[in-house]
């Protein structure tokens, strides 16, 4: 029988992993990681140049995402990865720029820099792992916390509703919505891999087991009964309208891409008003000259 | 004639169980045996039965198992 060393194959997610980084931090039953199988797996299969894609990460454990990856990595402030996201765009805007980050980070401490770039249209992608919970930082109640959950600060279960990410974002004009859980891997790399050749504020939601400070606090079990029970109730809609798609607890989780548009984004807008005094192109690659019968004469 | 394999990296696992759980073919069961932290790697129960389709790479939180196609599998279907 053929073994690995035989057939000279490896891991193929390890071609943009930082091996020596490995193992993660990542809790057993986590699914970040799973759905960084999904990224990876998103990024080699498409013709996509490495050397000009940024990732782009807040606080938290899927902040650790960036750190992780071997691509130009940025390991920013709490709640912050989108303006230091937009930063980078507009001063390399060549540069395919990737926002990995988590609920806590990108909702609830950086809800207004989520809505504004949504907003203004910029040409980021950003993937959201939602796990229900400020995670790292010690089981707080984040503005995804499902109503009636136990965290370390609402210990008699938290009252306040949670917010809908793609309606949201929806709302505020973003130009590609899509939202899948841990479970479904292949889809989430296919959505994956069609948000980062597109342009505009391309926005993803990933809902992912907490089995330490959310499951465990609420007695649901461990990562794998999540994965199971997102694997039950999940029902695919592609194109549902997003006001239709929020979570019940208990009720079906509506997965898919829910929107697909066009629009101008924040940088032809840019250059369309001020001119290229303000906002100059990067530089061109020249063309070669069409005289002559081949490159080689 | 199994037409793939997994290759486990024992060290890198924490036991959660996704890949058993989700392998189409219900090729992998938790051991009894421990790696350095304590927790149970996967292995092969049904070894003949596993197609290399990688799912259980794809759901690896630990990159700590990854499927793979014998290279002579296809042509031994095309025999057959």
């Amino acid at each position: 029988m053929s073994t690995t060393a035989d057939l000279h194959i490896h891991n193929p997610v390890e071609d943009v992993l930082r091996k020596e980084r490995i193992p993660t931090i990542w809790c057993p039953g986590c699914g970040i990681g799973t759905t960084v199988n999904s990224f990876a797996a998103a990024l080699l299969g498409q013709d996509i140049d490495l050397k000009k894609t940024a990732i782009v990460s807040g606080i938290g454990c899927s902040g650790r995402v960036s750190g992780y990856m071997a691509l130009d990595s940025f390991h920013t402030t709490h709640g912050r990865a989108i303006p230091f996201a937009t930063g980078l765009k507009l001063a390399n805007p060549e540069l395919n720029v990737i926002v990995y980050s988590g609920d806590g980070d990108l909702t609830s401490i950086g809800g207004n820099h989520l809505i504004h770039a949504a907003r203004r249209n910029m040409d980021i992608m950003v993937v959201c792992v939602n796990n229900m919970i400020y995670a790292m930082t010690g089981g707080q109640a984040a503005a995804t916390t499902p109503g009636n959950s136990i965290t370390t600060t609402s210990p008699f279960g938290s009252f306040e509703p949670e917010i809908c990410l793609p309606q949201l974002v929806d709302a505020a004009g973003a130009v590609f919505v899509a939202r899948w859980t841990a479970y479904h891997v292949k889809q989430l790399e296919r959505t994956m891999a069609k948000a980062l050749k597109k342009k505009g504020f391309r926005f993803i939601e990933v809902l992912t087991p907490c089995p330490t400070l959310y499951q465990r606090r609420n007695n649901m079990g461990d990562g794998l009964a999540a994965m199971v029970d997102y694997k039950n109730r999940s029902k695919i809609r592609n194109g549902a309208p997003t006001y239709e798609v929020a979570l019940e607890p208990g009720g079906e989780i509506v997965v898919g891409e829910f929107v697909d548009r066009e629009r101008e984004d924040y940088l032809t807008r840019m250059r369309r008003q001020l001119g290229t005094n303000y906002s100059e192109l990067p530089p061109q690659p020249e063309e070669e000259e069409q005289e002559g019968c081949c490159s080689s004469c | 004639m199994p037409k793939g394999s997994v290759a486990v990296t024992a060290e890198r696992c924490k036991g959660c169980g996704f890949c058993v759980e989700f392998c189409p073919t219900h090729v992998l069961e938790l051991s009894n045996a421990f790696n350095a932290k304590g927790y149970h790697p996967p292995h092969m129960v049904n070894a003949e039965k596993c197609s290399g389709c990688n799912l259980c790479g794809m759901y690896c939180p630990d990159f700590a198992i990854f499927g793979y196609r014998f290279p002579d599998a296809k042509n031994q279907k095309k025999e057959a």
